[in-house]
């Protein structure tokens, strides 16, 4: 039995923001939920998945996970579809019809946008998904706001017949606060009806729905100025009144408990007129949003003065630290110096890096040794062959991207990279999600790219979730296993063009790579260990460096691995004058699990079984 | 905010930072007290930089502990407590491994590991009460039970009593690993002794 299982019925809870709305998700009796694994959204599905009476999927990607929750409400089941801020440019396609179609059982979507960029290619506001597909907006502060809009949005869904937003911040999501939960109401969908002018969206159905969307939007402004959703709370210090949302609105009452906020929990359709009211009873307002001035832009544009932007940060998270200067400045004051504040200390800094014996390894030394070659890579662990010491990544947009830019640059070539090979990196969750259409796209355009399909078995950056590369479900249930070498076949690649190589065999992972970029067509080498993080990784006896053997010539620390450490530098002045340094190193036993990749790249047979 | 009580915990992906901070909380709602919880932890895993901010008391609105702030700074390690020293308040106490742990940005020589950031730390004005866990640690039965001597460590630091602490993480082991409860025992003990022992230096 786990933790989510034993939790009682009415009880308080210790949740982040991700466990709550799973939690509520099981309450509001929801049937199916799907969702594609991104940080910070992966742990709403993985705890959703651990009750037995949710059908729960790991999707192949957003735009999949979306339609199937959709088509299970239009059996008139309740259902979820949880991602990252990223997720719903691949899903929007989906969400801009289903807005026509509306819903039948309840759908509540969750995004989760991660202001600061944690762990994300860049920042995005997913409030304006509401304003773009005319749904509804609702914005936890907390997890028990998490746990209760989430309830709250499955009655809005059904009411309105549409989806509902839940933006998500990843100061939600990963925030743990108490939370009192409930038990499980049963919601038994009729099942699906047949009515194509619904269902079916070609233009004479679609044209005829249009004026429904805008209808509901009036409708949804009408609750938006009614609803204890958007709250004012009452504050003595007038001088400036605070509109605020989200992780931002606990920062505010932090920072200024005496001052009055209007609280805002349905952020989408915005309740103008309740922000007209409550600015005549201020002195100045100021509307405190994380990322992109969208209320501001919406309160200015009704007429009505406020600050903003003006003197908030445009990008980032925000805080009380950064809130209490913005606003004195807006007073026109000076913030007392903070008695004795130290200020931070030099640090040098600690990137994220690959694990020790990460099969990702080998491949990124054999890239970093290659000349004349540009490498287009993805998002994945894989990344971070970006970093030092490799520095072998020369490109990385979107999820599946590393496909359709390589044929770009195949395509796009100039006089200076006229000779230069170009190779595509991708791992396997990856390549499911988006790269298979772009591979699709270079074989049949007749391209020129070498794919390193590097297949760990599992989505690794999000915390080792099961795909069909590992043949497991969503709860580690047995399900069929994509075979990639079958599959990058039936994409069009000869198959005497597809290689599977040991990732852990340095000279056959270099020779595959200097073979097939001579060639003059698509190739893909698949590399097949997994994940060390996974229990599919077998661990191998540590290794340790014979310090009598080692003379410091740093190879094997271009490998990269975390487990190899410098012990000490020195100098050599070589027989040509030239002086050069030396790096002589040990190796973290404990760390170390045996792949053996630096063994192959000392000259000197100084590295060896450390028992 | 009044009668709160915030605590950093910081070290580096993996080290158990996060498991610390969580069974920090459970003891604080033991207490019946207002708790939450927050991590930066931006790809964590993969050895970056790990800090956990658990503030408690009567009421907690924003999660996150400011610079200035802290009551106490856990540090897992040595250099991770020099970087986020700047965030215990004025009296505040920093309780730190001695342990160093170079990433590999420092191994190929673009950076290099403080010498002592131990004495820099203290050069600052800051009270620290440092100490070698991972060598409790390795005599009680391995470096896993680093994470049950800091809390230890920290335990007579609290606002209430060390043995609330100490019964969270006890319940922690009887539900999964009933084999380790003994040494974590032996852990927390010694890690309270250590860090009574370094606060005296």
């Amino acid at each position: 039995m786990n933790a989510v299982l034993q939790m009682p019925a009415q009880s308080r809870q210790f949740l982040s923001g991700n466990e709550a709305v799973a939690r509520a998700v099981w309450e509001s009796g929801v049937k199916v939920a799907a969702a594609y694994p991104g940080t910070p959204a992966s742990e709403m599905l993985e705890n959703i998945a651990l009750y037995p009476d949710v059908y729960s999927e790991w999707s192949v990607n957003e735009k999949v996970s979306l339609e199937v929750a959709l088509g299970a409400t239009m059996t008139g089941s309740r259902a979820f579809c949880g991602m990252k801020h990223v997720g719903m440019n691949v899903a929007a396609d989906a969400l801009m019809t289903m807005t026509l179609t509306g819903v039948m059982g309840g759908l509540v979507i969750a995004i989760a946008d991660d202001v600061g960029l944690s762990s994300s290619q860049n920042e995005q506001d997913s409030r304006f998904w509401g304003r773009f597909a005319h749904l509804p907006i609702l914005e936890p502060s907390d997890s028990q706001e998490a746990y209760d809009m989430t309830r709250r949005a499955y009655s809005l869904s059904e009411e309105f017949q549409c989806p509902v937003i839940l933006r998500m911040t990843t100061r939600i999501c990963h925030v743990k606060g108490l939370v009192a939960v409930g038990s499980r109401e049963p919601h038994i969908g009729a099942g699906f009806v047949k009515e194509p002018s619904r269902w079916v969206m070609v233009p004479g159905h679609a044209k005829r729905r249009l004026p429904m969307q805008f209808e509901r939007d009036d409708k949804l402004r009408d609750l938006s100025e009614t609803s204890d959703l958007n709250l004012l709370e009452e504050g003595k210090d007038r001088r400036v009144g605070f509109v605020a949302s989200g992780p931002a609105y606990m920062h505010v009452r932090e920072a200024f408990p005496d001052a009055p906020v209007l609280k805002l929990g349905m952020t989408h359709p915005a309740p103008l007129e309740k922000i007209r009211a409550f600015a005549g009873k201020v002195d100045q307002l100021l509307v405190v949003e994380e990322t992109e001035p969208l209320l501001e832009t919406e309160i200015k544009a009704a007429g009505i003065a406020v600050h903003g932007k003006d003197v908030l940060p445009r990008t980032g998270e925000l805080s009380p630290a950064v809130l209490r200067p913005a606003v004195a400045k807006l007073l026109g004051e000076t913030l007392p110096a903070t008695e004795a504040r130290r200020p931070a200390m030099e640090v040098f800094p600690r990137p994220p890096t690959m694990c020790a014996a990460c099969p990702h390894l080998g491949v990124y030394f054999t890239l970093s040794q290659m000349r004349n070659i540009t490498v287009s890579g993805d998002i994945g662990c894989y990344t971070l062959g970006s970093g030092h010491p490799w520095n072998a990544l020369d490109t990385t947009i979107a999820m599946g991207a590393s496909m359709g830019v390589a044929h770009g640059l195949d395509k796009g070539r100039g006089e200076s990279d006229a000779n230069k090979k170009i190779v595509a990196v991708i791992g396997d969750s990856t390549f499911m999600h988006m790269g298979m259409t772009g591979l699709l796209d270079i074989t049949y355009n007749r391209g020129n790219v070498t794919v390193l399909l590097l297949d760990n078995s599992t989505t690794g950056m999000t915390g080792g979730q099961n795909t069909p590369a590992n043949g497991r479900d969503i709860r580690g249930e047995a399900a069929p296993r994509i075979d990639f070498a079958k599959l990058v076949e039936a994409l069009g690649v000869r198959p005497e063009r597809i290689r599977v190589v040991d990732p852990y065999e340095l000279p056959t992972l270099f020779k595959a790579l200097r073979e097939e970029t001579k060639i003059n067509e698509p190739s893909v080498i698949i590399t097949n260990r997994p994940c060390v993080l996974t229990q599919d990784y077998v661990k191998r006896q540590p290794l340790k460096v014979d310090e009598d053997k080692c003379t410091g010539c740093g190879t094997c620390l271009d490998v990269g691995c975390p487990a190899i450490l410098v012990s000490r530098r020195g100098k050599e002045v070589k027989p040509s004058g030239k002086e050069v340094d030396l790096s002589f190193v040990r190796i973290e036993t404990a760390a170390c699990t045996g792949c053996n990749l630096c063994v192959q790249t000392c000259g000197q047979d100084a590295i060896v079984p450390a028992n | 905010m009044k009668n709160l009580t915030n605590i950093l915990v910081v070290g580096t992906g993996g080290q158990g930072v996060m498991t610390a901070a969580e069974i920090l909380a459970h003891a604080a709602i033991e207490q019946g007290l207002d708790v939450k919880k927050t991590e930066v932890a931006g790809m964590a895993q993969r050895g970056g930089v790990v800090s956990s901010h658990v503030r408690f008391g009567d009421k907690v609105l924003s999660p996150e502990i400011m610079p200035g702030e802290a009551d106490i700074l856990v540090g897992f390690e040595a250099a991770e407590a020099m970087r986020w020293s700047h965030y215990l308040r004025p009296g505040g106490v920093a309780m730190v491994n001695t342990l160093r742990l170079t990433p590999p940005v420092v191994s190929i020589g673009m950076y290099s590991y403080p010498a002592d950031p131990v004495a820099e730390v203290r050069a600052a004005g800051v009270n620290v009460h440092d100490f070698d866990a991972g060598a409790i640690a390795l005599e009680l039965g391995g470096l896993h039970l680093v994470n049950t001597v800091m809390l230890g460590a920290i335990a007579d630091l609290l606002p209430f009593p060390p043995e609330t602490l100490e019964e969270c993480i006890m319940q922690r082991f009887r539900a999964s690993k009933p084999q380790w409860l003994d040494t974590n025992k032996k852990a927390f003990d010694a890690g309270r002794k250590a860090g009574l022992a370094a606060g005296r230096r």
